[in-house]
């Protein structure tokens, strides 16, 4: 299975494709280009991986998930040029009850993020563009720590 | 036994995002003629042009997979350096 793609991720279908009758609660995290980042405004960006390890790192944090929770989990990582607003990554993760699905669908998320070789390049609105180092901007990791949306 | 002269060979080392840009290409070919670890690869790739931009924290996978610094890397083996991630 492709965790990969350049088309529109529809996050309905991912939805569909992670549930059963007997998974109750779904949980799902839903990740969208913003217009700003670092106070300086976003027009668009375009994501690149090293697609083969990108593959196998997002198999390996999906079993990862099914195992720890008795849940099933779909993921999409968008690659290529998106624009404002566009679904970047999404993330259901399908349990029995909500306690499982949150957790492991909030795993699945730090995990991408921390794990999964992705880049990205933004373009600002004055036209210079600049790829995205996280490693350089405190603000996104104490976000996540304080659980806030990561973007 | 009669030793054998060791037959250099290369080692393909793949790049990505900003040290893609920096360097001026996708991939670079590191020769030599034994096994090198990956901490050797990184010093040989740091001495081509725009290398030594390559931060200490880089990350290295070999055969998809991060490795340390004293994993051994030989004829084979896929090798990609890999900027700081920022997927999501």
């Amino acid at each position: 299975m492709g965790y990969l793609t350049r088309r529109p991720i529809d996050v309905s279908e991912l939805i569909a494709a992670v549930s059963a009758p007997e998974r109750g609660g779904i949980a799902t995290f839903v990740g969208l280009v913003r217009d700003h980042h670092g106070g300086r405004a976003v027009r668009a960006l375009e994501y690149t991986a090293y697609e083969p390890m990108a593959e196998s790192i997002c198999a390996e944090i999906v079993g990862e998930a099914e195992a720890r929770w008795p849940v099933r989990i779909g993921l999409r990582h968008r690659l290529g040029a998106l624009g404002i607003g566009d679904t970047a990554v999404a993330i259901a993760a399908a349990a029995g009850h909500r306690d499982e699905a949150f957790g492991a669908c909030r795993y699945a998320i730090e995990e991408l993020k921390r794990r999964v070789p992705i880049w990205k390049r933004e373009t600002f609105a004055d036209g210079s563009e600049e790829w995205v180092d996280p490693s350089r901007t405190a603000a996104p990791s104490s976000e996540e720590r304080e659980g806030m949306a990561p973007w | 036994m009669a030793a054998v002269p060791p037959a250099p060979f290369t080692i393909r080392v793949q790049l990505f995002a900003r040290y893609a840009e920096l360097l001026g290409a996708d991939h670079l070919d590191v020769v030599t003629d034994g096994p090198l670890t990956v901490g050797e690869i990184l010093s040989r790739v740091r001495a081509f042009p725009g290398g030594g931009t390559i931060g200490v924290g880089t990350l290295v996978a070999v055969n998809l997979r991060q490795a340390p610094l004293s994993a051994p890397v030989t004829r084979g083996d896929e090798v990609a350096i890999l900027p700081p991630l920022a997927g999501g």
